[in-house]
């Protein structure tokens, strides 16, 4: 689903984040991005959600080659992928379900679509009664969980999630990534970066370790 | 075909929503949104207020082609006979609707009435001034290449001395009005090109407002289309409110004029009154200001869209 092969990325000023990284994420795999800070986490996601574009190397996703992907299909190449972020990146003037309803405002989908698919999301992350609510009313767990709801309301392929946890105590960590198991289990491709290691020992999911921009190993745990 | 007909239906509704949207945000800053509409407004209003005021300039000046006539000064030698055979054939020239003639003591006793100076002519040997057809064009054909042509024309008669149009100075008037109506071109052009800097800056401030949402929007996969729709409709919302911000200040400046102008054209013993824009000419200040809207808009957007990339 996810095939990196000899990818770099420098950025302008001579700071190398990937060097010559190769690793494949099979179909419907669930499995973390682990290392150090600076180790590279980001910037692999970044490479995977088309944010950022490899220096050298092919990155195949979903049987799409993103070297050779044009900037205007970069829109269309993103709604196949549910992106979840620490810092939930959520419309702050909008209620909880025109959040959620955006990715499926943006395909067009007709309105009666979107309510069915909204609610069905909500209830999924367990906010069902907090549609009309704005973000910020919403504690930082509930909020991340509409971030999560937005991720998946179009049925993407793959779901990303950066440091997803961040900012959450450990029972509601536990709660998001019962949630990403969740959706892993109906066979969608799950690749989370972080580094909450006591969590992801817990988890019975592959780690993909970065260590200055390269693999460190690969944990068949 | 069903689907296409939904499709449709969908695309159609996702504007209007949109339109809608736009209108509410808009609504929500009374304050900013109002010094736009005026600003775009009073930039509409100065050229079309111009407009105006030119349009009334060539109705009055049109009210006064009716006074417009050619005064034919015959040659000294010519008769009487002679001045009515020429009167008579004036008087069949289709373009030529009234023949006067005045013979030369007729003028004499004119002159003599009107100056006041009888004394001194009677100290004249001979009576100089000459005899005079008065001449009135037919106000259909008043253009004014129309009448120099026929002024030509009277010119070459072998009888006439000298043929002299009552109404160089209306011509004057006429020039002058073109001048400025190519001056209210330019300035309505400069204006309209500071309406579009205006609402172009405007959106320009609403986009970096608003960069966090569009960052979202692009990572969620909305297409340059979608981030830029609200964003026109937005400069759509500002050029047409901002016309009839424009349209308002006329109507109420016209009205403020039309009182004393009335009394004026009374005071002249003139039925004048005030031309206003028409019907349709009220329709282009907002439609100006909408087509203004969307351009700027548009030119905002364009270079403010690209530089907003999800890092």
């Amino acid at each position: 689903m996810i095939k990196f092969t000899g990818v770099y990325k420098r950025y302008t000023n001579q700071y190398e984040a990937l060097s010559g990284l190769s690793f494949e994420l099979a179909k419907g795999e669930m499995a973390f991005l682990t290392g150090h800070s600076g180790a590279g986490k980001s910037t692999l996601l970044k490479l995977i959600a088309l944010i950022e574009r490899a220096t050298h190397g092919q990155v195949l996703v979903n049987d799409q080659n993103l070297t050779r992907l044009p900037q205007g299909k970069i829109p269309y190449y993103r709604r196949q992928i549910g992106l979840v972020f620490q810092d939930h990146n959520l419309l702050h003037d909008r209620t909880v379900f025109d959040n959620v309803a955006l990715p499926l405002v943006i395909a067009g989908e007709n309105h009666r679509e979107i309510g069915r698919r909204v609610r069905a999301a909500l209830d999924k992350v367990g906010l069902l009664n907090k549609e009309r609510n704005l973000p910020i009313a919403l504690s930082g767990g509930e909020q991340q969980r509409v971030g999560i709801a937005r991720a998946v309301v179009n049925r993407p392929p793959i779901l990303l999630a950066d440091e997803p946890t961040g900012n959450l105590d450990p029972d509601l960590s536990r709660d998001i990534m019962h949630l990403f198991e969740q959706f892993n289990q109906v066979g969608v491709t799950v690749f989370i970066a972080s580094h909450d290691l006591d969590l992801i020992k817990t988890l019975p999911y592959r780690q993909v370790i970065l260590h200055k921009g390269r693999l460190a190993q690969q944990d068949e745990q | 075909m069903k689907m296409i007909n939904l499709n449709l239906k969908n695309y159609l509704l996702r504007h209007m929503q949109v339109m809608l949207f736009t209108l509410g945000r808009i609504w929500r800053q009374p304050l900013a949104s109002l010094m736009t509409f005026m600003v775009i407004g009073i930039a509409l209003a100065l050229p079309a207020s111009l407009y105006v005021l030119l349009k009334n300039i060539e109705k009055v000046s049109t009210q006064w082609d009716d006074v417009a006539q050619i005064s034919l000064f015959l040659k000294q030698d010519v008769n009487e006979t002679q001045a009515q055979k020429l009167v008579s054939e004036l008087k069949a020239w289709p373009e030529i609707t009234a023949v006067n003639y005045q013979s030369a003591s007729q003028s004499l006793e004119e002159f003599r009435q009107l100056s006041g100076l009888g004394s001194l002519l009677d100290t004249l040997p001979t009576n100089p001034l000459p005899a005079v057809v008065i001449v009135k064009p037919d106000s259909k054909d008043l253009q004014a290449d129309a009448i120099s042509r026929l002024l030509s024309r009277l010119k070459v008669l072998p009888v006439v001395e000298q043929a002299q149009l009552d109404m160089e100075w209306l011509q004057r008037l006429r020039s002058i009005n073109e001048t400025g109506q190519r001056g209210i071109s330019i300035l309505g052009l400069l204006l309209s090109l500071s309406v579009l800097l205006v609402i172009g800056n405007t959106i320009r401030l609403a986009i970096l407002n608003q960069q966090s949402e569009i960052r979202v929007i692009k990572l969620v996969g909305g297409t340059n289309t979608f981030i830029r729709r609200p964003f026109l409709y937005t400069g759509f919302w500002y050029g047409l409110l901002g016309g009839m911000v424009a349209w308002l200040t006329l109507l109420f400046t016209m009205s403020l004029i039309n009182g004393p102008i009335n009394e004026l054209a009374s005071q002249y013993n003139s039925q004048f009154t005030l031309v206003w824009l028409s019907g349709p000419m009220m329709l282009i200040l907002p439609f100006t200001g909408m087509i203004l809207g969307v351009m700027g808009a548009w030119l905002a957007v364009g270079r403010h869209l690209s530089a907003i990339e999800p890092t």
